[in-house]
């Protein structure tokens, strides 16, 4: 598979400083962020710097029948980019360059190694915004987060990295180069690729450059932080506010677990008695109707039986936001390690989630901290675990898969944002049933007929 | 250390698995790695590196790997990935245990045992620098003001010595040799232990005598023993736990002879050692409640003036568009950011511009940008063209060892820009005041 011949003519094409092939080297690229899944060290790493080299890697693995696995920076949270069968890693980090801002069409056209919060920094000098925010955003890239289709905090009314790609450039695992889609608004033309290959976990292409679309920054905001002593009021605070028609840029929840965690580590002033916290956003171009949005949404609380905190300055908004950008931080403290999922179901199915959730966590007897985003139903149950206590990880394993079990019962999706990888493969069937996985298959096959890129991902080939 | 003392992450590197198993790769320390900035591979970030070691107490990999041993030293220990790492990794300990586990398997090369061993005799030491002031002319030529270049010869020792290779000129007389052992004053509001630092000692004495002024001005007596040594760092830094263990002994016994209130410190590099290091290099030996004890009255000039004591600050004029670099040490490590820039706003005159990234890594790590010189060139470059765009004309800092690579970045990319530490402008604004 990869011998001495391989690797010189991975030299060959990218240059010996763009090859990695000592041990020590390649054990840093054998993980990414998903906790719990195996670790394999690859046989060899290389860091493109244009599409033509790309291409000449794809027809050398075809030839020599050898896996390739795409990397952006490895923050992914279901296994993209962990090399199982070894093969060649290709890393995008240094095929980072901004190719074109173009304000009047709002676009900006990358290369994949773009980091997404450097691309956000490029677009605000034009006071624009390209919306996806997943919590690593400073260090994921752009065709990391195109690959696995990443959400963020702002979904809710911004939806997320799939409204956002109008066109891209793929090397095929047959080794042809095909562009589709464009700079226009509109564009029916063929199928609609964009959303076939947004989310393919590095599947079916290698993407190699891509077209992202730009909206105007929203000028004004208003943050607020509502308590409830009641799980329920929580829940039902935000679908009102949904069916009152404000769509919040940010809605999350915070459950009980998770606020005494965070008070009792950062000690931002949260009140420890309380079911539930939400943190809202409203944003726009207007400030009237920001603030219309935002006295409707502290109506909304006080109707709820909820207790509010408005943000009225920068300094304010930052306090509040203190307590969620604490949660991860706070849990990951109480225990070695944890174990985030992202189990997402129907906006008005929250609260049964969230209790769902609870009582999971007592039937295991684990510590289960729940947070994250009310308003589009994508909740991230973090298991606070000590992964060299052999008898609690079997407790996690078996509560995971019921927190699974419960968010499809209730009509929800095995994944919101993080994708399906590794991590999730064995739920795969239980969402999308026999003729699902059989057509992920039969696409698959059509597009890489000899099962080199990325395989083992996302697609189940075995039964 | 004696029988009994616990096990460290210094001693032992099956120790390092509670640190190793904290985090969870989720890779917000590559945003804020500086050397993953430049190099854009795995193995230079935190994450990267407690692979390796988890590779290590796996047996995946040996500890004395050739490549393995090179990827560890590649961190200049800045510190930053820890201000980024929402599960509170602790890689300065991972990132210094694995060293000394290399260095307790390699041994240390035989010229930085020497050098280091001299370190352990700060009479040998004292007089190794004098001799290399005396004949620095011979290794080195003069640059201008103050500033010194290596001559042709000296190239060979690395690709860090090339033409544009600049230092501040060694002083012919330490500063301890300088100043006065006490000095004391009239009604003194406290005393003050002077903890002056290896390179406040023989590059610039002149910031340990504007300290000594500013202390002076605001009635505090200060002790600077001459006996002191070295903080450790630069030998914890490449593993030699053992020296900096014998070190810090050495100053926590002097402390304890000066009976001082408290101590200062100009250097972010040596608070961080006695303010951070000390009480966990020393944990489970004899000295670790002294070392605690010490740790608390630690202070860096700047919390000094404004947190400690009664300050009054200076009324003569000093007109001066001025920018703050934050050493990684004394930012990341001692938490000392606010009261440097507050000290400057207080000076009569000066105008503070904040650069666009001020807690970047200037890429000196001690003597990583004589061993890594492509990166730390890289990471140096960008910091001087952030200072550069502020159209500052001075920058100010809290940390020797980043003077010394601004005053060097600057030089070599033509910046019109002064290198000063904040005592030195402090004392700058009380000179035009007394007239």
């Amino acid at each position: 598979m990869i011998d001495k011949t391989f690797i010189d003519k991975c030299k060959n094409i990218f240059g010996p400083e763009n090859v990695l092939t000592d041990k020590a080297e390649l054990i840093s690229y054998s993980y990414d962020a998903t906790p719990g899944i195996p670790r394999e060290i690859p046989g060899v790493v290389v860091f493109p710097e244009n599409t033509k080299q790309v291409q000449e890697l794809v027809i050398l693995a075809r030839q020599t029948k050898t896996p390739i696995y795409p990397r952006g920076a490895g923050t992914s949270l279901s296994g993209g980019p962990v090399p199982l069968s070894k093969g060649v890693v290709i890393g995008f980090q240094r095929m980072n360059r901004i190719i074109e801002i173009d304000p009047d069409n709002l676009t900006a056209t990358v290369q994949p190694g773009v980091v997404v919060a450097e691309l956000n920094n490029a677009v605000a000098k034009y006071g624009l915004l390209y919306p996806p925010d997943p919590g690593s955003m400073a260090t994921a890239t752009v065709g990391g987060t195109v690959a696995e289709n990443a959400g963020g905090l702002r979904g809710l009314k911004y939806g997320v990295t799939k409204h956002y790609i109008m066109g891209m450039e793929v090397v095929m695992p047959t080794g042809e180069i095909f562009r589709f889609g464009g700079k226009t608004v509109k564009n029916v033309t063929a199928y609609d690729f964009t959303h076939l290959f947004v989310g393919s976990e590095g599947t079916l292409g290698i993407v190699t450059e891509i077209i992202c679309k730009l909206i105007p920054a929203p000028k004004y905001r208003k943050s607020m932080i509502a308590f409830f002593s009641k799980l329920e009021d929580a829940g039902k605070t935000v679908t009102d506010i949904v069916r009152n028609h404000v769509i919040p840029a940010t809605l999350e929840i915070m459950d009980k677990v998770t606020i005494q965690t965070v008070e009792n580590y950062a000690k931002v002033g949260l009140p420890t008695d309380v079911e539930a916290l939400l943190l809202i956003e409203v944003d726009g171009m207007g400030q009237d109707s920001v603030l219309w949005e935002a006295e409707k949404c502290v109506e909304i609380i006080k109707q709820n039986n909820g207790t509010y905190k408005i943000a009225e300055t920068d300094a304010e908004r930052d306090s509040l936001w203190a307590a969620r950008r604490a949660a991860l931080p706070a849990l990951a403290q109480v225990k070695p390690a944890t174990i985030l999922e992202d189990a997402t179901v129907p906006r008005t199915k929250l609260v049964d989630m969230l209790v769902a959730v609870q009582n999971i966590a007592k039937k295991y007897n684990l510590m289960i901290g729940t947070f994250g985003h009310a308003g589009d139903g994508n909740l991230h149950p973090t298991l606070l675990v000590d992964p060299m206590n052999k008898e609690e990880m079997e407790r996690v394993h078996k509560a995971v898969d019921e927190i699974f079990e419960v968010a499809l019962s209730l009509g929800g999706t095995l994944s919101g944002e993080h994708g399906i990888g590794v991590a999730k493969l064995k739920y795969l069937k239980n969402e999308i049933g026999r003729s699902g996985i059989e057509t992920m298959r039969r696409i698959k096959q059509a597009l890489d007929p000899d099962n080199i890129l990325n395989p083992g991902k996302l697609v189940p080939m075995e039964d | 250390m004696p029988a009994t003392a616990a096990k460290t992450v210094f001693d032992d590197v099956e120790t390092l698995k509670r640190e190793l198993i904290r985090c969870m790769k989720c890779g917000n320390c590559m945003s804020a790695c500086p050397i993953y900035n430049v190099e854009k591979k795995e193995s230079s970030v935190a994450r990267g590196k407690i692979a390796l070691g988890e590779a290590i107490l796996d047996d995946k990999i040996n500890i004395d790997d050739e490549i393995l041993v090179k990827l560890i030293f590649n961190c200049l220990v800045c510190k930053s990935c820890m201000m980024a790492c929402p599960s509170g990794v602790r890689f300065d300990r991972i990132i210094l245990g694995l060293r000394a586990a290399i260095a307790r398997k390699k041994g240390i090369p035989f010229v930085k045992k020497a050098l280091f061993g001299l370190l352990k005799n700060p009479e040998l030491f004292d007089k190794g620098m004098k001799a290399f002031a005396a004949m620095q002319g011979f290794f080195l030529t003069k640059e201008g003001e103050k500033a010194r270049a290596p001559r042709g010869f000296l190239r060979q020792f690395g690709k860090r010595f090339d033409k544009d290779f600049v230092l501040p000129e060694l002083s012919k007389e330490s500063f301890r040799d300088r100043v006065s052992e006490v000095i004391d004053v009239e009604n003194s509001q406290a005393t003050a232990v002077f903890f002056t630092g290896c390179s406040v000692n023989y590059f610039y004495p002149d910031v340990g005598e504007d300290l000594l002024f500013v202390l002076r001005k605001n009635k505090v007596k200060s002790i600077t023993p001459k006996q002191q040594n070295c903080c450790g760092m630069p030998v914890m830094v490449h593993g030699d736990i053992e020296t900096a263990r014998e070190l810090a002994k050495k100053n926590l016994d002097i402390f304890e002879k000066t009976a001082g209130q408290y101590i200062v410190t100009v250097c972010g590099s040596c608070g961080s050692a006695l303010k951070h290091e000390y009480p966990i290099i020393l944990e489970g030996t004899e000295y670790e409640e002294k070392a605690k004890k010490w740790a608390e009255r630690v202070y860096d000039i700047s919390t000094f003036l404004l947190k400690v004591i009664k300050f009054e600050p200076p009324k003569g004029k000093v007109e001066l568009k001025v920018t703050y670099h934050d050493s990684c040490h004394l930012k990341k490590s001692m938490k000392v950011f606010n009261e440097p820039r507050q000290l400057l706003k207080m000076i009569p005159g000066v105008t503070l511009v904040e650069m666009k990234k001020p807690d970047a890594c200037c890429g000196s790590g001690g003597s990583y940008h004589l061993t890594h010189a492509d990166t730390a060139l890289k990471i140096a470059k960008a910091k001087v063209e952030d200072i550069k765009a502020t159209g500052a004309d001075a920058v100010c800092t809290g940390c020797p060892a980043c003077m010394m690579e601004l005053f060097e970045g600057l030089h070599r990319w033509q910046g019109d820009c002064k290198v000063l530490h904040t005592v030195n402008l402090l004392a700058q604004a009380y000179k035009k005041e007394e007239g």
